[in-house]
């Protein structure tokens, strides 16, 4: 079964087409890297997915039905994460917070609820982060819990919205291995957005580059060659391969690194531009 | 006699005078509904629009008090009114600090005017600026308690998605609250426990019973059942407390709450509580 199918789609934020007439499906199990220059329509996509952002044109489907906002099937990473610096609050509760939030009333927990957090937290490694208050934790410890968070209640597909940023490059790797692991067992479908391919590979059933209103879908050997990306990219691409490594070069800089260098070791809470 | 015994002298006599009953229990009330109100406005960050209401209040009590109205129904119509404002405008009214800056400075203007028409003005403006609780009587207290139902009932029904909304704006969206709604909602409810603080210690120093407390209390507990109930009681003690101490030293009593609740947090703040770091 196709969990994502765009047929004919155009998606455009603030006047602006991120998506031109793009057709693509993603099975479910799937576990698919996402990536492309700023502003290439990344989170423009995953909220279209999600149900904010209707598709201009065409159709896209979710679970073989257009997409409803609210859809407990799917676990979302936000990459705009306005924590409030000064944040008084554990990470248990934080969590706790998404658990039937929708609902209104007084907050409760079920101790099933409980039990789920718990597993949920452990699972990531992020037992210790329960108590702990959020305007203690680092950049990498608030994106764990994050984690945690979107892999909560079972869902059958995950959009982790640069789930990487501001990790050290060591976490990066154990956080791929641990969706990848997860979403294996489970048999969900993964939409992973990120800056840099090389990371994914090793996890990436298949990539989705997304640029210049289009998106290039298959495996990396179709998707990354100079061609494709050139076009992505709207500017000349060398793709150099090395070591079972892939380097994006445009007139000789690597883009990758040199468009998202900057991300990296910034604090996310401090207005990070979001790609639209 | 001991010193015991003036103490206890000095607590009986204080609470036969029934102005003193009806400021503990006004008080009271105002305190609690401010401690956790205020909780969530710390939380949300949303402290300036806190300020902003009460401002916008004080045209409204001016205004109703020329009228001929009680000037709590002034301060609860214009608060209410402004804060569904605020609310709708949502995100675009966010970072304009100046704009809300100098719509308050128009407020107070108008508070000005309106008093300036009123006779008895100088006693009336100082009661509506720095509050005169022990003015209070008894239809004041009945009024009390029925806004002060109304706005707890108003945050229970609200509670759980406004903590999403508050803590996880993105995923709230995508999970289908309406943020809009809540956050003006929210605001309303804010209104409300302006018009109730305004009447304890006057709209210049709701922040005493609206901010001191709940910060207060984030500096002492990070679970959030705990904060709001931590902060209610931080704010019924320094309300009750600054009461107390007005009433044997003369001082005036919003003086008082005001610095009991700015000692409160200082003391929170400082290296008392200890705290752990953030991790690299």
């Amino acid at each position: 079964m196709n969990v994502i199918e765009l047929d004919h789609t155009s998606i455009a934020i603030g006047g602006r087409d991120v998506l031109i007439d793009t057709s693509f499906a993603i099975q479910q199990g799937e576990f698919i890297g996402l990536l492309g220059p700023n502003g290439a329509g990344k989170t423009t996509l995953m909220r279209a997915i999600l149900g904010l952002l209707p598709p201009r044109a065409g159709s896209l489907r979710v679970f073989g039905r257009p997409p409803r906002r609210g859809d407990p099937q799917i676990g979302y990473l936000p990459q705009v994460r306005t924590v409030l610096p000064d944040l008084q609050v554990s990470g248990f509760d934080f969590i706790a917070s998404s658990v039937h939030g929708e609902r209104w009333g007084l907050p409760s927990l079920t101790a099933a609820d409980r039990q789920a957090i718990e597993t949920t937290l452990a699972s990531v490694g992020a037992t210790d982060l329960a108590r702990r208050s959020l305007s203690d934790m680092s950049g990498g410890e608030r994106q764990r819990l994050l984690l945690a968070q979107a892999l909560l209640g079972d869902p059958k597909l995950l959009l982790l919205d640069e789930p990487l940023i501001s990790l050290d490059y060591r976490y990066q790797e154990a956080v791929i291995d641990l969706v990848r692991r997860f979403a294996r067992e489970r048999n969900i479908t993964v939409l992973f957005s990120a800056h840099e391919l090389n990371q994914l590979i090793g996890a990436l059933d298949r990539v989705l580059y997304l640029g210049n209103g289009r998106a290039a879908l298959g495996t990396v050997d179709e998707v990354a060659t100079a061609p494709v990306l050139s076009q992505l990219y709207g500017t000349e691409i060398e793709v150099v391969r090395a070591n079972g490594h892939i380097f994006v070069l445009s007139r000789g800089g690597d883009v990758e690194r040199s468009a998202h260098g900057h991300d990296h070791g910034h604090d996310h809470a401090h207005g990070h531009h979001h790609h639209a | 006699m001991t010193m015991a015994t003036i103490m206890r002298t000095a607590t009986i006599t204080m609470l036969d005078y029934e102005f003193m009953r009806n400021a503990f229990a006004a008080a009271g009330i105002a305190a609690v509904v401010s401690g956790l109100v205020g909780y969530f406005l710390v939380l949300r960050g949303q402290t300036f629009a806190g300020h902003a209401l009460s401002h916008i209040g004080f045209a409204g009590a001016t205004g109703a008090v020329l009228l001929g109205v009680a000037s709590v129904w002034g301060l609860v119509g214009f608060t209410i009114a402004a804060g569904i404002g605020m609310g709708l405008l949502g995100e675009r009214l966010s970072g304009r600090d100046v704009a809300i800056g100098v719509v308050l400075s128009l407020a107070l203007g108008f508070g000005l005017l309106f008093l300036h028409y009123y006779t008895a003005f100088a006693t009336q403006a100082t009661a509506l600026l720095f509050g005169n609780v022990l003015a209070v009587d008894r239809s004041t207290i009945a009024t009390l308690v029925v806004l002060a139902a109304i706005t707890v009932l108003g945050l229970a029904l609200i509670m759980r998605p406004l903590i999403f909304a508050t803590l996880q704006p993105e995923l709230a969206e995508a999970k289908g609250i309406p943020l809009r709604l809540v956050s003006t909602v929210f605001l309303v409810i804010v209104a409300l426990a302006v018009s109730q603080s305004a009447q304890i210690v006057g709209v210049l120093l709701v922040f005493a019973l609206m901010v001191g407390p709940p910060a207060t209390a984030q500096r002492l507990t990070t679970g959030l059942w705990s904060g709001m109930l931590v902060s209610a009681g931080i704010a019924l003690a320094e309300a009750w407390f600054g009461l107390t101490i007005a009433y044997h030293t003369d001082w005036p009593v919003s003086f008082c709450i005001a610095m009991l609740s700015a000692l409160g947090y200082f003391l929170t703040r400082g290296n008392l509580v200890p705290r752990r770091k953030a991790r690299p």
